[in-house]
């Protein structure tokens, strides 16, 4: 798919070849109809899921407010139980780090768990360079290794691929006969994985929370291959982002309620692994070394402002994807991001700066649902306002300039003339005279030609609707008659 | 009641009869309605494209123009102006005069359909209708303002209406403002299904409580050349045959 290597800076071309691709709409489709649904049934059985999702905002607050005093603690208690902490102001040092790590065991493969802060640094393209072969686990995540994709979903990585594309991909990658048998599938994965995972030296994955008080991290998932990641192998290393630090155990009650519930509509995934350092005794399961990872890569910036610091509460369960009716219809590649949806279109400008994202927050058409599902209450739609006043307004942060001119200019027009009544009923009086060059029966329909070039907003409007009329009388004027 | 009516500038230019159904259904509902000629538009377009300057301009004018007002009210036959008027405060960041004047204003400013319901707690306005009707949740109503019984207890009390719920009624329709035009086709593609929605709850008229989504609605079904009829709550409500 050339979809692979989309950027966000071409969002509106990823976008178009994404609609015109029949198989990845009916993909798609799985998600209103399955995660949905099961995301609904699933918060019915949590008790009150407002007063959950407050608590759960409250302690990520609490958290990102205080944030260096947490992480502080988190590192005390995690390096006191035997795990080594590093610290990676960006994803080039996190690389350099794994790497060192990696090379320090001699090791030239590694088993990863589904990571999404993995993805954010490219970890794979830098073990590839390397030459430490990166061997995905998670039946998502190797799927799209085997295609050479990225993921499109933040907790479904394949989601844009039909079982049938999954089938052809395994006759060609790995040598199976054709089938359309989902268990012959899977039990080809577990096979070569379980294979793999017997060879790994090292084990690299993300965390969903780390806890201060313990210097625990929580790693949640639903097959097994985490537990195998993190517990077969001598040296586990977790990518942990900066902002994934909660202050005490008990919050992990509030959080599981949640997560699992919000993410794929369980109640509990089918593994929690809570990893408080490395093993005590030599007989103990587990790895010699636990090296944890903290990421920064742009979070402390997006700490300083108090509204966009709720970017970070995020649990990155994916909820806000499923629901949002763009997603649904574009899927997550078209962001060109990590970070696809809602809340990829509020986070990847914030990360990676808005002149190379500034579609994304246009991406959206603010009806909401992305805040209505989320379950620690991010307030998407104005974070998407937010940073469109950055790039129209013209952020000063950005190297490069964010406004459109044509636009800007529009936009200064319309508040010149039509916030006065005056100017306001003379522009409507032109607009009815020019509509007569385009009008037919009380409407306008595809506008195509010079006339889509010289106003492109009724050549992209008229494409597939029609466009109505200004009306023959204003309602101010039929209501001075009937004031008469 | 004295109520101060922003009827919105698509009401305005494109169904100008949405807001003389306004008129009637307020005032039979007991109101003593005014329009003040100088409002225009509430800026909208502006704060949801980022311009945040030029809706301050807007939103100034607005607060300007309501606040010589004696009315007890303002009502909007919009969710989604009414839920501009409530970010009023967001475009005087820093100014917390202008904020207390938005405030004030946006303290007494009403949907149609909520301020029937929850402020005069009338759900029949002695409407006469036919055929079957679905509603269409517009989102700013829906999820800003919460609007979403109020709509279906007005609609159900309609003498001779069919009520019938949608699908996905509370899923977007696509329009989204200028997102309509800076991904068309996304925008169509989301329409698309809401259309099939639509057609799929066999009604013969879709029903929304705001001029935007209607003529997103509108438009497509129009160039697809259904049957189905889009109405303005306000004009179903002031029906009377």
């Amino acid at each position: 798919m050339s979809t692979t290597h989309a950027t966000s800076e071409t969002f509106d071309r990823n976008a178009r070849a994404a609609l015109a691709d029949p198989v990845l709409h009916g993909a798609l489709r799985n998600l209103a109809d399955s995660f949905v649904v099961r995301r609904r049934n699933a918060i019915a059985s949590a008790g009150d899921w407002e007063d959950l999702r407050e608590r759960a905002r409250s302690i990520k607050d609490e958290t990102l407010l205080h944030l260096d005093e947490y992480l502080e603690r988190f590192t005390e208690n995690a390096e006191k139980a035997g795990s080594t902490i590093h610290w990676a102001r960006d994803g080039k040092e996190a690389c350099e780090i794994v790497l060192g790590l990696v090379r320090a065991q001699n090791a030239n493969m590694v088993v990863k768990a589904k990571s999404m802060a993995g993805e954010e640094i490219h970890l794979n393209e830098a073990l590839e360079a390397a030459g430490i072969e990166p061997v995905e686990t998670d039946l998502g995540e190797w799927i799209i290794q085997l295609a050479g994709e990225t993921p499109s979903h933040i907790v479904v990585p394949a989601i844009h691929k039909t079982k049938q594309q999954i089938a052809d991909l395994f006759v060609e990658k790995v040598g199976i006969e054709k089938t359309d048998n989902v268990d012959v599938l899977t039990q080809t994965a577990r096979r070569i994985l379980r294979q793999r995972f017997a060879e790994a030296q090292v084990g690299i994955s993300g965390v969903n929370f780390g806890v201060a008080e313990t210097g625990t991290i929580l790693i949640l998932e639903n097959e097994g291959n985490i537990r195998l990641t993190t517990s077969l192998t001598k040296t586990h290393i977790a990518v942990m982002g900066i902002e994934k630090v909660i202050p005490k155990f008990a919050d992990l009650d509030v959080f599981l309620k949640l997560l699992p519930r919000s993410g794929t509509g369980q109640r509990l995934t089918a593994y929690q692994s809570l990893i408080t350092g490395v093993k005590n005794n030599a007989d103990d399961i587990g790895p010699d070394e636990l090296h944890i990872v903290m990421l920064d890569n742009g979070r402390s910036r997006m700490l300083a402002h108090p509204l966009t610091r709720q970017s970070l509460a995020c649990i990155r369960c994916g909820a806000c994807l499923n629901a949002c009716p763009v997603y649904q219809q574009i899927g997550g590649h078209a962001y060109g991001s990590v970070y696809p949806g809602p809340i990829g279109a509020v986070i990847t400008p914030q990360l990676f700066g808005l002149s190379k994202a500034k579609q994304l927050p246009y991406a959206s058409s603010l009806c909401g649902a992305c805040r209505e599902v989320c379950p620690v209450k991010i307030d998407i739609p104005a974070l998407l306002l937010h940073l469109r006043s950055e790039i129209a307004e013209g952020s000063t942060r950005e190297s490069q300039p964010t406004r459109k001119l044509g636009e800007s200019i529009a936009f200064r027009m319309y508040s010149r003339i039509w916030s006065r009544s005056g100017t306001y009923a003379l522009s409507i009086r032109a607009a009815r005279l020019a509509q007569r060059f385009v009008a037919r029966n009380g409407k306008i329909g595809k506008v195509s030609g010079m006339l889509a070039l010289l106003v492109p907003p009724l050549g992209a409007w008229t494409e597939r609707r029609d466009a109505p009329v200004v009306a023959p009388k204003s309602f101010r004027e039929m209501w001075r008659e009937k004031k008469k | 009641m004295k109520v101060a009516l922003f009827v919105t500038c698509l009401v305005d230019q494109l169904c100008p009869n949405v807001g003389m159904a306004t008129v009637e259904v307020l005032e039979r509902a007991g109101c003593d309605v005014t329009f003040d000629e100088r409002q225009t538009c509430c800026g909208q377009p502006a704060f949801n494209t980022g311009y945040r300057k030029e809706a301050r301009k807007f939103a100034e004018r607005f607060i300007e123009i309501f606040e010589t007002s004696d009315a007890e009210a303002i009502v909007i036959p919009s969710g989604s102006c009414t839920s501009m008027v409530k970010h009023f405060h967001e475009v005087f960041e820093g100014d917390a005069e202008w904020r207390e004047r938005a405030d004030r204003i946006a303290a007494k400013t009403h949907e149609l359909s909520s301020f029937l319901v929850n402020v005069l707690d009338v759900d029949e306005v002695g409407a006469i209708s036919n055929g079957k009707a679905t509603w269409h949740d517009a989102c700013h109503g829906l999820r800003d303002l919460g609007v979403h019984d109020e709509p279906r207890r007005l609609l159900n009390k309609v003498d001779g209406l069919e009520f019938v719920e949608m699908e996905n009624a509370d899923v977007c329709c696509g329009f989204g403002g200028t997102f309509s035009v800076k991904f068309p086709e996304i925008s169509a593609g989301i329409l698309d299904n809401k259309i099939e929605m639509i057609e799929k709850s066999g009604a013969d008229t879709v029903v929304a409580c705001d001029a935007s989504c209607l003529m997103q609605i509108a438009g497509r079904l129009s160039r697809i050349s259904s049957r189905v009829q889009v109405k303005h709550i306000a004009e179903i409500l002031a029906s009377q045959e």
